[in-house]
């Protein structure tokens, strides 16, 4: 391991997992912490209790689609309820950097409350820190969140014959923030698909409580959640590009940056392993709901070596293998 | 800036067209045949689609120096970070640019030291920074082929005309066809040459003349799509066998014979022929473009030629061996270091860093083994 942080453990790949697996697992060890789930199952309040954390840092803090605040909230809520629990509370602890416009923090917290109420959750607690000027990047934010299971928590295991969904196009998060950071100027502008992803999740999970694993597609994409799959669950798990949705307007992005939108993030999709037999039922209950109009059956996991395969548009087969490194716009 | 429109036409991917290629090509092959392609571009798309599953086992693809930021030689790295440490300097590059090590150093981590480094899309997204921040010395470090020359010459252009004297451009263009003459008259066992599209456009399908005429091999000009190169790759293999050595323009849509008249001028007005470091190459007589003197104020290794000549060189990875790679010599998969000690993540050659690099697409497109 590399003796000092750098930029590259904060990109959810190899290094990041070396540093949970190396100084986190170690210093905190417990049960509920093993799973290594997107939140923990507090076994001591009868099983019942979900808790989740995510920190968020991200530049520009206003992009088309979102900000910040937005970004806080959604995230936290869909770590909750992609383990299966239902996202109660949440609170909200802010470090700012001196300088900061009141009228901007407000206009945060206002976004912050939007979201809150589309998922239905409030926020109960806070805490502010204020950090000298330079020390910080203007606004962090940390939320915690509280949920409850109501059903069975998921098994998040996938198993063979299983089959891959995705609810809605893929990309569009990772490309909006990108082109707002680098002022890239697409017109129309690419928009973010940050949202609170809870109904989306409960609608699923009422349709088909058999459901085996549902994952938000954050940083690392779509190829991340799939590769994981792979990797936890000892599977071959081939997804069909022609099948994955993805929007013109990301398409074309990507082509012209040399950029992949499976390895693209998403704040508003995600990815559910569900028994053949239910597919078709899993399909319908997200086509029904708002956020999964575009929903997709993209792939299958298979027995075989751990491995995720793309059968490529062309009808061709190759590996797709887990993002390494932020994603760079190329040369030409 | 950009507008985003552009869908490919679906023909282009078209499933029953590629199959009739590939079983046309596997049909026309006698023989064991090498081809060579030098894009980035190329290297990536046929990675991307998977072609080299559709080929049969004599045919074999390899990737030859077509990715300008793999080529850029760390000496000229060595020249950015010295720039890039200047207080009054911002260093702006293409995004691929960023990671490229030379010795433990790259303008990213550079950047994280603190170093004022941007991505640029373009020269001119450079320029406007300039106007922008007239207290500060905004640097575009360019590299490329004549594909993005035209477009950094044409910046300093308006750069000159504007009157900005806080702008310059730390060149590292190259141009293909010297380096394919000093490529493919060596060592390198190639049948046939996959000519690179973008270049074509700019410099015309005739520019690549000499690889028949001259090194007698055949070679097809090709766009990027997967019926695109399998018809390039058809029309070499058909040559091939036939005996025959000649240039095929294949990309008719985008190439003409003599190329981007108007692109051509603007690169001639601006540069001019220089020897160039060739990472993997080493020096090849007339490969760069230099800013002409004409330019001079412009010209970052000019302005800051002190501070460029008294900052250290950085050396490569003893073990890298991105040159055979860039040679065609070795298959990416064969570096000792490929996939261990060099990923994308932490890449010790230029060929893992840039997603247009055959290390990196090996790495990303990994093929399917049972």
């Amino acid at each position: 391991m590399n003796d000092v942080i750098t930029l590259a453990h904060g990109e959810g790949g190899r290094l990041y997992r070396e540093l949970v697996e190396q100084v986190f697992v170690p210093a905190f060890d417990n049960p509920a912490l093993r799973r290594l789930g997107d939140s923990a199952l507090c076994a001591n309040y009868g099983g019942r209790l979900a808790l989740t954390t995510d920190s968020f840092v991200v530049r520009p803090r206003f992009f088309p689609g979102g900000d910040i605040g937005r970004l806080a909230v959604c995230g936290t809520v869909n770590d909750l309820a992609v383990s299966g629990a239902e996202p109660m509370y949440l609170t909200c602890a802010m470090i700012l950097e001196a300088g900061l416009s009141i009228a901007e923090l407000a206009r945060v917290c206002a976004s912050m409350a939007a979201a809150a109420g589309e998922a239905g959750v409030s926020i109960v607690t806070g805490d502010t820190k204020v950090v000298e000027k330079g020390s910080g990047d203007g606004i962090f934010i940390n939320t915690a969140g509280v949920g409850l299971f109501r059903r069975q928590p998921l098994t998040q295991r996938i198993e063979p014959g299983d089959v891959i969904l995705v609810s809605g196009s893929v990309g569009e998060h990772g490309l909006a923030v990108l082109a707002a950071r680098e002022e890239l100027g697409f017109q129309p502008p690419l928009c973010s698909d940050a949202a609170p992803l809870n109904g989306l999740i409960d609608c699923l999970l009422q349709a088909v409580p058999e459901t085996h694993a549902l994952r938000d597609a954050t940083r690392g994409g779509l190829a991340a959640v799939v590769n994981e799959w792979a990797a936890s669950c000892g599977l071959t798990v081939e997804i069909d590009e022609a099948a994955v949705p993805v929007g013109p307007q990301v398409r074309s992005a990507c082509r012209l940056l040399g950029l992949d939108p499976l390895f693209s993030a998403n704040e508003g999709k995600v990815a559910a392993a569900v028994p053949e037999a239910k597919a078709a039922a899993a399909l319908a209950a997200w086509k029904k709901h708002p956020l999964g109009k575009e929903a997709a059956v993209i792939g299958r996991a298979e027995a075989g070596p751990p491995r995720a395969v793309l059968v490529t548009a062309i009808g061709t087969r190759r590996l797709l293998l887990l993002p390494e490194g932020e994603q760079l716009p190329r040369i030409c | 800036m950009a507008e985003i429109s552009a869908v490919p036409s679906a023909l282009y991917e078209d499933k029953r067209l590629i199959a009739e290629l590939a079983s046309r090509i596997g049909d026309s092959l006698r023989h064991p045949l090498t081809i060579m392609e030098v894009c980035g571009t190329h290297t990536m798309s046929i990675a991307e689609a998977s072609l080299r599953s559709l080929l049969p086992a004599e045919l074999r693809l390899i990737s030859g120096p077509g990715c300008p930021v793999c080529v850029t030689d760390p000496t000229l790295i060595s020249s950015a970070l010295a720039l890039a440490r200047l207080p009054q300097v911002i260093l702006t590059t293409f995004g691929d640019m960023l990671r490229v090590p030379a010795g433990d150093m790259s303008l990213r981590s550079l950047g994280e030291q603190g170093a004022d480094i941007r991505l640029a899309l373009s020269p001119l997204d450079a320029l406007e920074l300039a106007q922008k921040e007239p207290e500060r010395q905004v640097v575009f470090f360019a590299v490329g082929f004549e594909t993005t020359a035209p477009l950094t010459a044409s910046t300093l252009e308006l750069a000159r005309e504007l009157g900005l004297n806080n702008f310059s451009v730390l060149s590292a263009h190259k141009t293909m066809p010297a380096a394919l003459r000093s490529l493919l008259g060596g060592a390198v066992q190639v049948g046939g040459l996959l000519c690179p599209g973008h270049v074509a456009a700019v410099t015309g399908a005739d520019s690549f003349g000499f690889v028949s005429r001259e090194l007698h091999l055949p070679a097809a000009v090709a766009g990027f799509s997967p019926v695109d190169i399998l018809l390039a790759v058809a029309a070499i293999v058909e040559m091939s066998e036939a005996g025959q050595a000649q240039l095929v323009n294949c990309y008719k849509r985008a190439v003409k014979p003599q190329g981007n008249l108007v692109a051509r001028q603007v690169l001639d007005r601006v540069f001019e022929p220089c020897d160039a470091l060739w990472r993997g190459l080493g020096l090849i007589p007339g490969s760069g473009l230099a800013i002409r003197p004409e330019f001079a104020a412009f010209d970052a290794a000019r302005r800051f030629q002190a501070e460029i000549a008294a900052a250290p060189v950085y050396r490569d990875h003893p073990d890298c061996r991105c040159g055979e790679v860039l040679r065609g010599e070795l298959p990416p998969e064969d570096c000792p270091l490929f996939g261990g000690s060099c990923t994308p993540r932490q890449p010790c050659g230029a060929c893992m860093v840039s997603s247009e690099g055959s290390c990196a697409a090996a790495y990303r497109y990994g093929e399917v083994k049972p």
